[in-house]
């Protein structure tokens, strides 16, 4: 896979416009990450193909291929993470894009820092796949195989439905998981409308895990789009 | 055993009433057996009861006939004036529709229910204005006597001898909600007579000796006394239907009633619909078309009949066949019926021996399980009534007599001549010939003549001997009278074939005219070319003149098609409105506005009036009933045609406004783009400088704060070319409050830096229904506003929840600012309008947008004073609680 020195991540930016690749190079190399670029969608699936990057920064408005083409072949052979950019107006696209496998999305403009942020999550992620059983965060501990939530050393008593939907946000942690998505996995397809069980859920998730429900620090909401766990 | 289930067609036809009536008003009818009871006194206290409860009653016409007691009680109520109806020369006054129409009171009284309206009046008969009063919502009282009920009127001529002319169909009476019968004895009824409270007294005595006799009125009494108690039975029965019962429902009872020209059918028409009304069972009147032509006299009063059975509830079904018991049978199992109601035969014995038995035991023969009543004919009827049936079959045209004597003279002439040539018997067959071949041109009545004329012509001229109509031989005499009966016979049998030939052919130019339109109306291309080819059509079929008149788009109006032939007056114009409507059949041939030169129909699809088609006809000719069918075949057509069109009309600009949609969005994204891109190249340079106390520090800190600023002009800018492009779609989905304050927050936490902030949202605020992209905005643009145009260091406040009894979400920013005068209020959400206070740049659009945003997803937004100093905005969307989410 790294071909390059283990050290340094490789993170390929398709983006078509030269200014922002330069400013992103500077930020990416700045933070000690190594970049490629590609200016089209064609380019950047060929980078995708023979340089296998570590994380892939793919914008939604490209000259040739829509960025939810890329995405979709992309896909079609590799789980390399994905942070989508777009600008406000792009809703609709930002979330079929997350449905179709992007891990996370920025709008522009967006901080050089929050950008950083994003980048730094997906690709832990991408190292994650560790077998670990046992996720900590905060003053939380969740044993994935025995099936146990803890809190402040205090078991957790979930429902089996509760467990499901944190579940899948652990498995996917750090990765912004659309309504559509988890309603699907938690409550199957027929439920993708019932957006409201999904907000009850998180609510009472958040309740039971949360120091402050309303001020949630771990199971953040992506507006309009999904949840996300973070874990830090 | 019957079932015990409710009917269903009973049920819906009672929720259907029930509907119907919750729309309109509620008709009480003040009900007695005769003049003088008491009615109208009644009516009034009753009025005055209402008055005393704060109803807004009003008279709309009441005549007291100059009796004292009633006209006191006439104190306090509102009189509407009548109006002056100008009739060759003398004025009469009649109630003022309109008037009451527009005053519209709760309640109006109006007397005598059965009145003929002056000549010139909107509708010929007081019941239909007060239809129209309940059609708009008002409530109606009013009087009526029990011999001017349509069902009752026979039975009231025959008990008094009196002809009721002023009818009201049993129909109208069922719309009342209420009668009350004014019940009075006899005895006392004619003490008030003698008392002179009925009539004054030159009157009173004179119509004590007629109509006034004791006898008279034990019956009428009797009779009003029936009709209400069947009325309450019928009730009951709709009450019982409604619920499960036990008792035995009689359910799919069905009168049908075989109706023709004559007088005596019209009273077979009021029995059967008062036996059906008995039974609770619905009623069909059919008339059978044969052969025989009518007179245009038998045709009209058939056409009234039928009308009148229509008008009476029956469902009307016009067929054709040579034999009237096949076709009532026919239709009797067509249609279900389970009773055949016949008129008692009154053609002679010999004739009904010749077609195989009288109409009545052909009947018997094939009716199977339907019963068949007999109802014989009032014997006044019979006389006029046998008559007029008669005439029909025996009067054809004078001219066919005249042509069928002047061919026999002519043959009678060449069979002299050849005579010598052929010998007698040999003329026999020129004779035959002959009256076969007129067979084929006259009709029955003549045939009949040829054929005897021809017989005697045969028998005196040519058979031996000769001059006499004595016959010596006897083959002579079996010849002649076999050749009679043949000539008989075959006349008879062609001119059958012939009337039937023609009746196919009236059908078929109706199924072909109906065809002919339909084609001529997929084939236009346009709705114009459409319309004419409809009219045109439509003037050739009646023989007359037609327009179309179709509302004018965007206004209330109707305007008359280009194609139409037919002028339409100013008159005309009034007529069709009201028929538009009304969604009724107006004009000539109809009871409303029947001085109309033009029949109005309208064109209806579904509930939806959408146009009016007019057809004027010369002032002597009529058009039959079967003309008016077509009539409406072709409104129909019409309509379907307009629906199209409009259907059509319809998708086109759902289609340009999907397309310029789509345009419109593509333009905003690029605009979007290529403006956010450099927006994100600036900001993050700018962060790239150091955060110091050095020169460059302080241009990134100025370059930062530039950018943040030009970014939210930018996005205040597309927001509000979103709005304004109309292509806003907000996607309401299930929202957490809290979410979307924190997404704000998050978003304008550098700007509200400088103010202390705090806020109050319930910990467990329900979840509502918003564009969580929208709500966001819209809160962070009020932080934002709160924010920038109040002095740094003063307070701003947030609070959130949901108003139950009022079911609806707020969200309300509070500042300590300056506060902005009351009459800024409305002004604020304009835009480009900014705060005199408004401390740094910007172009007023953040409150525009505010309110765009807010009315997209249905809600309103509201600026006001906060106590104490600053503003406050209030953010409102409707809320209707999620479904219970069940914990699994």
């Amino acid at each position: 896979m790294k071909s390059d020195q283990a050290a340094k991540p490789d993170v390929l930016v398709i983006d078509d416009e030269i200014q922002i690749r330069r400013l992103l190079r500077a930020t990416l190399e700045g933070a000690g990450y190594a970049m490629r670029e590609a200016a089209t969608g064609q380019l950047g699936l060929s980078e995708i193909a023979f340089r296998r990057p570590d994380a892939v920064v793919l914008d939604l408005g490209l000259p040739d291929l829509s960025g939810l083409d890329v995405l979709k072949r992309v896909r079609e052979w590799t789980e390399v993470p994905v942070l989508i950019l777009s600008v406000l107006g792009q809703e609709e696209n930002k979330v079929a894009a997350l449905d179709a496998g992007a891990d996370d999305y920025l709008t522009k403009p967006f901080g050089g820092a929050e950008f950083l942020a994003r980048i730094r999550v997906m690709l832990r992620r991408n190292k994650a796949d560790d077998g670990l059983t046992v996720v900590k965060f905060g003053d939380i501990e969740i044993d994935l195989a025995r099936r146990v939530v803890g809190k402040a050393g205090d078991e957790v008593a979930l429902t089996a439905k509760e467990y499901a939907l944190l579940r899948l946000l652990v498995l996917h942690r750090g990765k912004v998981l659309t309504h559509r998505q988890l309603l699907r996995e938690v409550w199957g397809p027929q439920a993708e409308e019932q957006t409201h069980y999904l907000r009850v859920y998180v609510d009472r998730l958040r309740r039971k895990l949360e120091d402050d429900p309303t001020r949630p620090k771990h199971l953040l909401t992506a507006l309009g789009v999904g949840y996300r766990l973070v874990a830090e | 055993m019957a079932d015990q289930r409710p009917n269903p067609d009973v049920l819906l036809a009672s929720l259907q009433r029930e509907e119907q009536k919750a729309r309109r008003g509620r008709l009480k009818v003040f009900f007695g057996m005769c003049p003088g009871v008491g009615k109208t006194y009644a009516m009034l206290r009753a009025a005055q009861q209402e008055l005393l409860d704060h109803v807004d009653v009003v008279v709309g016409v009441v005549e007291t006939h100059g009796r004292a007691e009633t006209e006191a009680l006439l104190t306090g109520l509102t009189v509407i004036p009548r109006q002056s109806i100008d009739y060759r020369g003398s004025v009469l006054t009649e109630m003022d529709l309109e008037a009451i129409l527009a005053r519209r009171p709760r309640l109006v009284l109006v007397d005598e229910f059965a009145h003929t309206n002056a000549p010139g009046s909107r509708h010929p008969k007081r019941y239909q204005d007060v239809i129209e009063l309940l059609d708009a919502g008002l409530d109606v009282f009013t009087t009526l006597n029990v011999q001017h009920l349509e069902s009752r009127a026979d039975a009231v001529r025959q008990i008094t001898g009196v002809t009721v002319r002023e009818t009201v169909p049993d129909s109208a009476l069922e719309l009342a909600d209420e009668i009350e019968l004014i019940d009075l004895t006899p005895e006392r009824l004619r003490e008030r007579l003698a008392e002179g409270k009925v009539y004054v007294a030159e009157r009173a005595a004179n119509a004590a000796e007629n109509f006034f006799k004791d006898t008279n009125l034990t019956a009428l009494r009797e009779l009003a006394l029936r009709f209400v108690a069947e009325r309450v039975e019928k009730r009951l029965r709709e009450l019982r239907a409604a619920g499960p019962t036990k008792t035995v429902w009689r359910s799919g009872e069905r009168l049908l009633v075989a109706v023709g020209p004559s007088p005596f059918s019209t009273q077979l028409v009021r029995w059967t619909r008062r036996m059906a009304a008995a039974q609770g069972a619905s009623w069909i009147a059919v008339s059978v078309e044969s052969a025989r032509t009518l007179t245009p006299d038998a045709q009209r009063r058939l056409d009234q009949n039928l009308a009148l059975a229509r008008e009476l509830g029956a469902e009307v079904v016009v067929t054709h066949d040579e034999n009237v018991a096949d076709a009532l049978v026919r239709v009797a199992l067509q249609n279900n019926a389970t009773q055949i109601v016949v008129g008692k035969s009154r053609s002679p014995r010999v004739l009904d021996l010749l077609r195989g038995g009288s109409l009545v035991d052909r009947l018997l023969r094939i009716s199977g399980p339907i019963d068949i009543y007999v109802v014989p004919a009032e014997r006044a009827a019979e006389r006029t009534g046998a008559w007029l049936a008669w005439s029909p079959r025996t009067l054809s045209p004078s001219r066919e007599y005249i042509e069928v004597g002047a061919v026999l003279a002519a043959v009678t002439a060449v069979n002299l001549l050849a005579a010598r040539l052929t010998g007698y018997q040999t003329i026999g067959l020129f004779y035959l010939l002959t009256v076969i071949v007129l067979s084929l041109r006259v009709g029955r009545g003549p045939m009949l003549l040829a054929g005897t004329l021809s017989a005697l012509a045969w028998d005196f001229l040519f058979i031996p001997p000769i001059f006499t109509f004595y016959i010596g031989r006897l083959e002579d005499g079996m010849l002649c009278s076999a050749y009679f009966l043949v000539a008989i016979i075959a006349g008879q049998l062609t001119s059958r074939v012939r009337a039937q030939q023609r009746h196919e052919r009236l059908r078929e130019e109706r199924a072909t005219a109906l065809f002919h339109l339909t084609r001529a109306l997929s084939a236009a291309a346009t709705l114009d070319e459409g319309v004419f080819a409809a009219l045109r059509q439509a003037d050739r079929l009646f023989g007359g003149e037609t327009a179309l008149l179709v509302p004018q788009p965007g206004t209330d109006a109707l305007v008359a098609h280009f194609a139409g032939s037919f002028q339409v007056s100013e008159k005309e114009r009034s007529v069709a409105d009201w028929v538009w409507r009304n969604g009724k059949e107006a004009g000539r041939f109809t009871d409303t506005l029947p001085s109309a030169a033009g029949f109005h129909v309208p064109l209806k699809r579904e509930d939806k009036c959408l146009g009016v088609l007019v057809v004027g006809v010369p002032p002597k000719v009529s058009l039959s009933l079967a003309q008016r069918d077509l009539v409406e075949g072709f409104a129909t057509q019409l309509a379907l045609l307009l629906e199209r069109e409009e259907l059509q009309a319809a998708s086109e600009r759902e289609k340009l406004l999907a397309e310029s949609e789509k345009l419109h969005r593509t333009l905003l994204d690029g605009v979007s783009h290529e403006l956010k891109t450099p927006l994100a190249v600036l900001r993050g340079a700018a962060e790239r400088l150091p955060d110091d106390n050095t020169e460059v520090g302080g241009i990134g800190r100025e370059m930062r704060t530039a950018t943040r600023r030009l970014n939210r002009l930018v996005s205040n800018l597309l927001d509000q070319t979103r709005l304004e492009s109309g292509t806003l779609r907000p996607k309401l989905d299930w929202c957490d409050g809290h979410d979307l304050i924190n997404a704000a927050l998050d978003g304008t936490r550098d700007s509200l830096g400088e103010h202390p902030f705090d806020m109050n949202v319930p910990e467990d605020m329900p979840l509502f229904r918003a564009d969580a992209a929208l709500m966001e905005q819209v809160i962070a643009n009020l932080l934002l506003n709160a924010a920038l145009h109040t002095p740094a260091g003063t307070p701003v406040f947030l609070a959130a929840g949901v108003d139950h009894p009022r079911e609806r979400v707020f969200f309300t920013v509070a500042d300590r600012g300056p506060g902005f005068p009351a009459e800024m209020r409305e002004r604020l959400f304009q835009k480009f309008q900014r705060g005199d206070a408004a401390r740094a740049g910007g172009l007023g659009l953040g409150l525009s947008i505010i309110r765009g945003f807010v009315a997209a997803q249905g809600g309103e937004v509201v600026a006001g004073e906060n106590p104490g100093g600053g503003s406050v905005f209030t953010v409102y969307l409707p809320y209707t609680p999620h479904g219970a989410v069940p914990v699994e």
